[in-house]
């Protein structure tokens, strides 16, 4: 295992969430769905999983009559994600 | 090999974040109907220069905005001047309209990084565009106004394809290239406005209309 790989970032829907929400302040429910073209109990279960990890930020408010909750990535995520990142660049390079 | 699976995981992945970022980061609710109500509204406004230029003296100025002579009069100029921005401010009108209704009906938000960096770099080109189109008419070279706003216009599509729908480039080109052409037929403005803000829009806002909309 190489050091500084997030095991938490290993899932592909997990990963493209927070590779949306570091280029996006902030992104609603429906908006990542379409991005990451993946189902509504997928995208909200690896959404769970990673609030309870603290990767990000959940903000529920209304728009009108409708529910609308939004997702941003917590400072710890975005330092998570960068560590990812130069690991991932580390395992490339080494070979 | 396990350090060559571990090395082809590592690129995918690089390769999903790459694309995720892009991807998200480009506005795609854009309303194919917006598109064709702007088409709509300048074939109005354009029927409507042509009225007041038709009911205006000079048999020059028939064939729309002429060339460098005395047939533009100050009044008339602020008249097509006031058209212009009338016709360009309810197409916007329309465009935010349905798009708004569009992101609402989609539950997702319309004001967002990607919308704001859409339009900005629409309006850098097609201010300068606008204020270039101005002074034109400060030196009296009324007949290019129309293929330059035209050809403005067109960069300022392809500069924005870039945080969109990337289909709003081949708008641009076509615009450009309709722009360049009417630098040629000069004393044709109004025609060449007619067909690169009324037909070209109606045909794209149509196709986009079924592309996206539909389903």
């Amino acid at each position: 295992m190489i050091e500084g790989l997030q095991k938490v970032f290993e899932n592909r829907v997990r990963l493209g969430v927070m590779s949306i929400l570091m280029v996006n302040e902030s992104m609603d429910f429906n908006s990542l769905k379409e991005t990451l073209k993946v189902t509504d109990g997928n995208l909200a279960s690896h959404l769970a999983n990673l609030e309870k990890k603290d990767m990000i930020k959940v903000e529920k408010e209304f728009v009108g009559r409708k529910p609308k909750t939004t997702y941003r990535a917590t400072e710890l995520g975005q330092m998570k994600f960068k560590s990812h990142l130069t690991a991932l660049e580390k395992l490339i390079n080494k070979s | 090999m396990k350090k060559e699976k571990q090395n082809n995981d590592g690129v995918e992945q690089l390769s999903q974040i790459r694309s995720m970022m892009e991807e998200s980061s480009r506005f795609i609710s854009l309303s194919g109907i917006s598109g064709i109500m702007a088409g709509v509204t300048a074939l109005a406004g354009a029927a409507y220069a042509y009225f007041i230029i038709q009911s205006s003296a000079t048999v020059e100025m028939q064939r729309g905005m002429y060339f460098d002579q005395g047939g533009m009069t100050n009044s008339l100029f602020v008249e097509l001047l006031f058209v212009a921005v009338a016709t360009l401010l309810v197409a916007f009108g329309f465009g935010v309209f349905f798009t708004v209704k569009k992101t609402r009906k989609k539950a997702q938000n319309v004001w967002t990084n990607s919308s704001r960096r859409l339009l900005i770099n629409l309006f850098i080109p097609l201010a300068a565009g606008g204020v270039f189109g101005l002074i034109l008419a400060y030196h009296g070279l009324f007949g290019l106004i129309a293929p330059a706003t035209l050809i403005f216009y067109g960069l300022a599509l392809v500069n924005a394809s870039k945080y969109t729908l990337r289909d709003i480039r081949y708008l641009g080109l076509f615009e450009i290239a309709l722009g360049l052409i009417a630098s040629i037929y000069i004393g044709y403005g109004l025609l060449f406005w007619t067909i690169g803000f009324g037909l070209l829009h109606i045909i794209y806002g149509s196709l986009m209309y079924f592309k996206y909309d539909r389903a």
